[in-house]
């Protein structure tokens, strides 16, 4: 008995370089996949902004588009895109969090609830295209908006809303439970314990959420394609139901001409998308910090 | 276990005499699903008195007080019978709302729960939700409400900082200074010292003590000695039923059940 567990631990020893080996080898592969996709982050934006840098100009974003590639400018795009957000901040924040509120307070658990869950959950993952044909369906032929910024706003907010749903949902789950028993044991409502309690503690958590879904809306481009957003657009919108278009529908038109020229201003003005997204995911971040050390 | 002693004989009879009900529970059951939780309890608890309950975990101590303010209403599947009388008056009763039950019985918990706000903000808060907007009326109150849970003095030149600076102990009268604020007529504790360190747990129980004064108390307790030293009458829960309920005195001395004789002795729970 004793010889065998003298045996037994010799093995064990002899083992240990193997197994070290072993954990080397993993320890590399992961390095290995991390490095590979910083690698192509930045060479992608390595020769983005070595194509686009030299056409970014005050110019560039005070002109319209222009068939002259040297006169060509992103206004009506950026415009357009500030246009399009004002209707989907509004629309999908109170849609999104309304319904997040009713499905973590007010509905009862049951099965409806739980299929009603997992569909949003599903929402969140199909394909963007999809929400842009639903969007042609309802808003620009059923509702007769056209090719505005309000049948556009509209289609994005559908896109999004799954994504702020569940992100808020998950914010206002995280209200501890003795936070909400101290107010309904003082005599709250349901209501004042929701306005007072629950969502002053699940603000940062929503809003980290929704700059996150709102960045996302900003950069798709597949539902306004379908939806007839035009690329070409010489004036500035005047309300919600005038055409226009965006950023990334600007950035899809150029890449698709045959100049060169239009290929270097598309990357400008992805350069342009990809400051206005990091910003935003920058304010996503710095809200999350400043409440996470209250 | 050595007792601050009092006839149990007096105490007994001043009892009968005196006192004016506040809780009068009847037959009361009470289910989670299909788990029996609550089984028949009847209990009358007295005006101006601090009441214990105590029993070992999962006796249903803790439910029977949360059901006293129908805080238990917030645990989805829960079936009662039988009655609670508050004051005369039914609480499961449609037309007493809960919210006013709430106001004139408050509660403390087992962990200090103010809320992320100032300790101004913490007492305001019951006053504001119950449409009092009067600065004066509510510096007031915030003054008199930290006097009585004994905290002024330690926090008067913070009011406007967190309440999540507190220590624990601090933070936990905090708690019963917010209760206190809209005079409540009955305050319920739910082990209150559980989460605290002894010294702190000492000054609770002091304040207990000045509080019984004007308040009617019922506290859950794990703590037997914290039953003896501070209640006026003592209920032994043992899986969901009343077992004793009777003068502390007597309870903890001479209990008439083997049960609450083991129990208190130690052995077992």
């Amino acid at each position: 008995m004793e010889n065998v567990d003298r045996i037994k631990s010799e093995e064990m020893i002899n083992r240990i370089d193997g197994r070290l080996t072993k954990n080397k080898i993993v320890k590399g592969l992961f390095f290995i996949a991390t490095l590979f996709t910083l690698i192509m982050l930045v060479v992608l934006l390595y020769r983005i902004i070595a194509q686009g840098a030299p056409y970014l100009s005050w110019d560039f974003l005070q002109n319209f588009a222009s068939r002259r590639p040297e006169q060509a400018g992103i206004k009506a795009a950026v415009i357009g895109t500030i246009w399009m957000m004002a209707v989907v901040v509004p629309t999908a924040a109170i849609f999104g969090v309304g319904s997040a509120i009713y499905l973590e307070e007010y509905a009862k658990k049951n099965t409806l609830t739980r299929w009603i869950q997992m569909n949003i959950s599903n929402l969140a993952g199909v394909p963007s295209v999809v929400f842009g044909l639903l969007g042609l369906t309802i808003f620009v032929r059923l509702f007769g908006f056209g090719n505005s910024i309000l049948a556009a706003g509209f289609t994005m907010s559908l896109l999004v809303l799954p994504v702020i749903i569940v992100a808020s949902q998950e914010a206002v789950r995280a209200v501890p439970n003795e936070l909400k028993e101290a107010s309904y044991g003082l005599g709250a409502t349901k209501w004042q314990t929701i306005s007072r309690v629950v969502i002053p503690y699940a603000i940062p958590g929503i809003a980290t959420g929704s700059i996150l879904a709102f960045s996302r809306a900003i950069g798709e481009t597949a539902p306004l394609i379908v939806v007839g957003i035009p690329t070409f657009v010489a004036f500035l919108p005047s309300g919600v139901f005038d055409s226009f278009t965006a950023l990334p529908m600007q950035i899809y038109n150029w890449t698709s001409r045959p100049q060169e020229e239009f290929h270097n201003l598309a990357a400008a003005g992805i350069i342009v998308l990809l400051v206005v997204l990091i910003m935003m995911n920058s304010v996503a971040v710095w809200i999350r910090n400043r409440y996470q050390s209250r | 276990m050595v007792l601050t002693a009092v006839n149990s004989k007096e105490n007994n009879q001043k009892v009968q005499t005196e006192n004016v009900l506040v809780y009068n529970t009847k037959g009361l059951n009470l289910w989670y699903g299909d788990h029996h939780a609550l089984k028949n309890i009847n209990l009358k608890i007295n005006e101006k008195e601090v009441t214990a309950i105590i029993g070992p975990s999962g006796c249903g101590k803790s439910t029977y007080i949360k059901t006293l303010n129908r805080m238990i209403d917030l645990v989805p599947g829960v079936k009662t019978n039988g009655s609670i009388e508050y004051r005369e008056r039914d609480i499961f009763n449609k037309d007493f709302f809960v919210e006013e039950l709430r106001t004139r019985v408050g509660m403390v918990f087992q962990k200090p729960n103010p809320f992320p706000k100032s300790i101004y903000e913490n007492i305001a808060f019951g006053l504001k939700i119950h449409g009092i907007k009067n600065k004066q009326i509510i510096n007031e109150t915030v003054e008199k409400s930290l006097r009585g849970a004994a905290l002024w003095e330690e926090v008067k030149d913070r009011i406007h900082e967190p309440a999540y600076g507190l220590s624990g102990g601090q933070q936990q009268r905090l708690c019963i200074a917010r209760c206190l604020a809209l005079e409540p007529d009955v305050i319920l504790m739910d082990e209150p010292t559980s989460a605290l360190d002894p010294v702190s747990t000492l000054k609770i129980e002091e304040l207990i003590q000045e509080l019984k004064q004007q308040y009617s108390i019922i506290i859950v307790t794990h703590n037997m000695q914290q039953a003896a030293r501070i209640s006026d009458r003592t209920a032994f829960f043992l899986n969901g039923e009343v077992v004793e309920y009777d003068v502390t005195d007597t309870i903890f001395n001479s209990p008439a059940d083997s049960r609450t004789d083991d129990y208190i002795s130690g052995r077992f729970g």
